[in-house]
């Protein structure tokens, strides 16, 4: 057990030096130019050291593509949720959006093509299509938006016509894929049909098929509850009934808060037909956290609380997962969220198109994107797709609660003529989109 | 080779093939690491039962023998580190630095050094296996998986994961000198003997690519199709290739089947059915014997080479992940 040939044995990096690399990437926002260009001094040293500690790949023949990419986050104004658990992180999506783009500039690396994130705010009430505009006066083709529909429409038909193409990280509302979809959108979070087939699925694996709908009084509770009846239609799912949830708890902060919530869910629960699950459609979190361990009939609970359906969880760790986990944990210091996904998917989505075809070009990149030959690795033991329908990511779909991912739909025995996978959201037959 | 040469290595390979068919198996002891059982199944490939389950380091995945047979290194994935089982005491004897995560390694012709995936943090780590150091640290694609070496010791193959790539790394320089992108997300990287192709399974992408390795251009991408199985279900990730270069053998994972490729043609030939989520793959020295791990249901099957047929499953321990067979 020799060595082969004596050398002189570079020394692995430290600590320190891993810190300052990881950092280097940390700064690597528009927001914190400045900062960057304060630790510049430094920063040559470091890449001295690190060229000699690490055997860099030779760069391919040809001039370095630059890819820019943007975040364009609409800020809105948010119900407080009952968990501070579940209190949005500031960086939400961006994170997600910003860990992808490390992964296509080491790619980059080898395929001269580098890739640049810039991160568009835009406060409550503001100015969402001055944004957009600016944005793509200054050269960005592939935008992530993370805003509301109506704000997601407005900038779809801002940028029409233009080498444009917009990623829906953040908005489930159906009618995006359906009477309102739009040819320079394609969608990597999915919608409530998706989340809500995906659900249902695993209820009716499970034979828990007897669901009392307990709904809130918001618009964004009935478009989900339109999908679970949808979901109940076609995986067999029975509604014995459905009771609205009307008063506001709001107790949260007070001290007897806990005893008013232990004595209310069980009556509002009480006196159900025979039912198997609890399923819940308070999407804002009103009341919904509160029913599990509170139902008047010992049942489980699903649907906004408890079991939910969902694009990623943060305790998932199959096909791979666990080294998206922890690379995502490192770099942003938190847990990895749906949005951070549906962020990563996209941007990845552009590295993988822009690979494949040797371009950053527009017109290629897009068209590679809705073709058959496009394919992402992304953690789920498929490869992920565009539906050519209505751009909405293909994608199977965790099933989870608070601790760790319960199952993975599609489930067995749904079976589909092409794809298991298009069991869940809307199929090409019922798809009413007419891109425009 | 003189023609009398090619008649005698003929009569030789036929008389092996004869043995393992019909005479009684040799015996070569076969290593398989329990990714969730923390632990190592012996395995004898005569009688082909258990003969001992060793515990060692957490969730083991790769595994390989030393060339002098004396040692198995595992990567112990959740214990950051390559851990030194020592065979004939049956214990871990040492460890190697392997920085976080290791996954799978591989071993230079010659013995040393060892190449160790580390999928954390985008390196290839280089081992000198005497001195237990790291000789180098080369900088890849995301989440590097795949290692292989060629015949002539001259070039290492890094696959990433994320990256889709496949590196060429010169083992004098430690310079990469070539990327070839390949399938979704590439697994495993095998030589043929003769060192003129470089095989890559995809697992996302369903296919195995082959690779001149001269030209560095894939020559054929191979692609599988079984009736009554989903095509997201045939995810390739082990592969094998006959000393001769006849057939290569490569794990389809969740199809729960081991394709046989004829290596010359690139046609699938066959596909064995196996236990559930098929992953690593080993010959016996003789090749008499294929030893495939079946991670969802927790044995391993023993496919008889000439006649391509599975024979055995052994139950082993839980989810299994690699195997490795010591000529000895």
């Amino acid at each position: 057990m020799q060595p082969r040939q004596s050398r002189q044995p570079p020394e692995p990096r430290s600590p320190l030096l891993r810190w300052a690399h990881e950092s280097q990437w940390r700064l690597f926002r528009p927001v914190a130019w400045t900062l960057l260009l304060l630790l510049s001094a430094p920063l040559p040293a470091l890449a001295e050291e690190q060229h000699e500690e690490q055997a860099e790949p030779p760069a391919q023949a040809g001039e370095l593509t630059n890819i820019p990419m943007a975040y364009l986050k609409q800020e809105v104004k948010r119900v407080i949720p009952l968990s501070r658990l579940n209190v949005e992180p500031e960086d939400l999506g961006v994170a997600g959006a910003e860990i992808a783009l490390k992964d296509n500039n080491t790619t980059g690396h080898f395929t001269k093509q580098q890739f640049t994130l810039d991160v568009e705010r835009v406060p409550v009430g503001g100015d969402a299509v001055a944004a957009v505009e600016k944005l793509v006066a200054s050269g960005h083709h592939f935008i992530l938006v993370d805003a509301p529909a109506e704000t997601l429409l407005h900038l779809s038909d801002a940028v029409k016509g233009k080498d444009v193409l917009l990623f829906n990280v953040r908005a489930e509302d159906v009618n995006l894929r359906q009477e309102d979809c739009r040819a320079n959108v394609l969608h990597t979070a999915p919608d409530l049909d998706m989340l809500a087939d995906a659900l249902a699925q695993y209820l009716v694996w499970k034979k828990w098929s007897r669901w009392l709908v307990v709904k809130g009084v918001f618009p964004a509770d009935l478009a989900y509850l339109d999908a679970l009846h949808r979901a109940a239609k076609r995986f067999g799912g029975t509604i014995v009934e459905e009771r609205e949830y009307k008063e506001t708890p709001g107790a949260r902060r007070s001290d007897s808060g806990q005893q008013q919530i232990q004595l209310q869910m069980p009556i509002f629960t009480q006196g159900a037909p025979n039912y198997d699950v609890v399923v819940v459609a308070d999407e804002t979190e009103v009341f919904g956290p509160y029913l599990p361990y509170r139902t008047w009939d010992p049942r489980p609970v699903a649907g906004t609380a408890g079991l939910r359906a969902m694009s990623w969880h943060p305790a998932h760790e199959q096909w791979g997962a666990t080294q998206m986990q922890n690379r995502f944990q490192r770099f942003a210091n938190r847990f990895m969220l749906p949005l951070d996904y549906q962020a990563w998917v996209a941007v990845r989505a552009v590295g993988e198109a822009t690979s494949r075809v040797g371009s950053g070009e527009f017109g290629p990149v897009n068209t590679f994107l809705r073709s058959d030959d496009f394919g992402l690795a992304a953690f789920k033991g498929q490869k992920v797709t565009f539906r050519k329908w209505d751009g909405q990511l293909r994608q199977p779909i965790i099933v989870g609660g608070p601790d760790l991912p319960v199952s993975i739909s599609p489930q067995e025995g749904f079976l589909h003529e092409h794809a298991e996978v298009d069991t869940l959201g809307i199929d090409e037959p019922e798809s009413k989109c007419k891109f425009q | 080779m003189s023609n009398n040469a090619i008649r005698l290595a003929a009569a030789i390979a036929a008389t092996i093939g004869l043995a393992a068919t019909a005479g009684p198996a040799a015996s070569y002891t076969v290593y398989v690491s329990n990714e969730k059982g923390n632990s190592i199944t012996v395995l004898d490939s005569a009688t082909l039962e258990v003969k001992e389950t060793i515990p060692v380091g957490q969730r083991p995945r790769g595994i390989i023998l030393t060339k002098d047979g004396k040692y198995l290194l595992i990567c112990a994935s959740d214990d950051d580190t390559v851990q030194i089982l020592d065979v004939a005491k049956r214990e871990v004897v040492g460890d190697l630095p392997s920085g976080p995560d290791p996954e799978l390694l591989n071993i230079h012709p010659s013995g040393s050094p060892v190449y160790v995936s580390n999928e954390d943090d985008n390196l290839l780590t280089v081992i000198d296996l005497a001195e237990k150091k790291v000789v180098a640290e080369v900088q890849v694609g995301v989440e590097p998986e795949g290692v292989g070496v060629s015949p002539d010791g001259k070039i290492v193959i890094s696959t990433s994961e994320t990256t889709n790539m496949a590196h060429f790394i010169d083992t004098a320089t430690y310079e990469i000198t070539d990327n070839v992108l390949v399938g979704q997300r590439p697994r495993f990287a095998e030589f043929t003997a003769d060192g003129s192709q470089l095989w890559v399974t995809s697992e996302v992408a369903g296919t195995a690519s082959v690779i001149d390795v001269k030209t560095r251009k894939i020559i054929k991408t191979i692609g599988f199709a079984i009736p009554g199985v989903q095509q997201e279900q045939i995810q390739p990730v082990g592969v094998r290739i006959t000393k001769d270069g006849t057939k290569a053998f490569v794990a389809l994972g969740p199809a729960n089947r081991v394709a046989v490729v004829n290596a010359k043609t690139f046609e699938v030939e066959k596909y064995l059915l196996v236990g559930q989520r098929v992953w690593q793959l080993a010959f016996t020295p003789d090749e008499a014997l294929l030893f495939v791990t079946n991670g969802n249901s927790n044995d391993v099957s023993v496919i008889d080479v000439p006649s391509l047929t599975v024979v055995k499953s052994i139950a082993v321990g839980s989810s299994p992940w690699g195997v490795a067979i010591s000529p000895h």
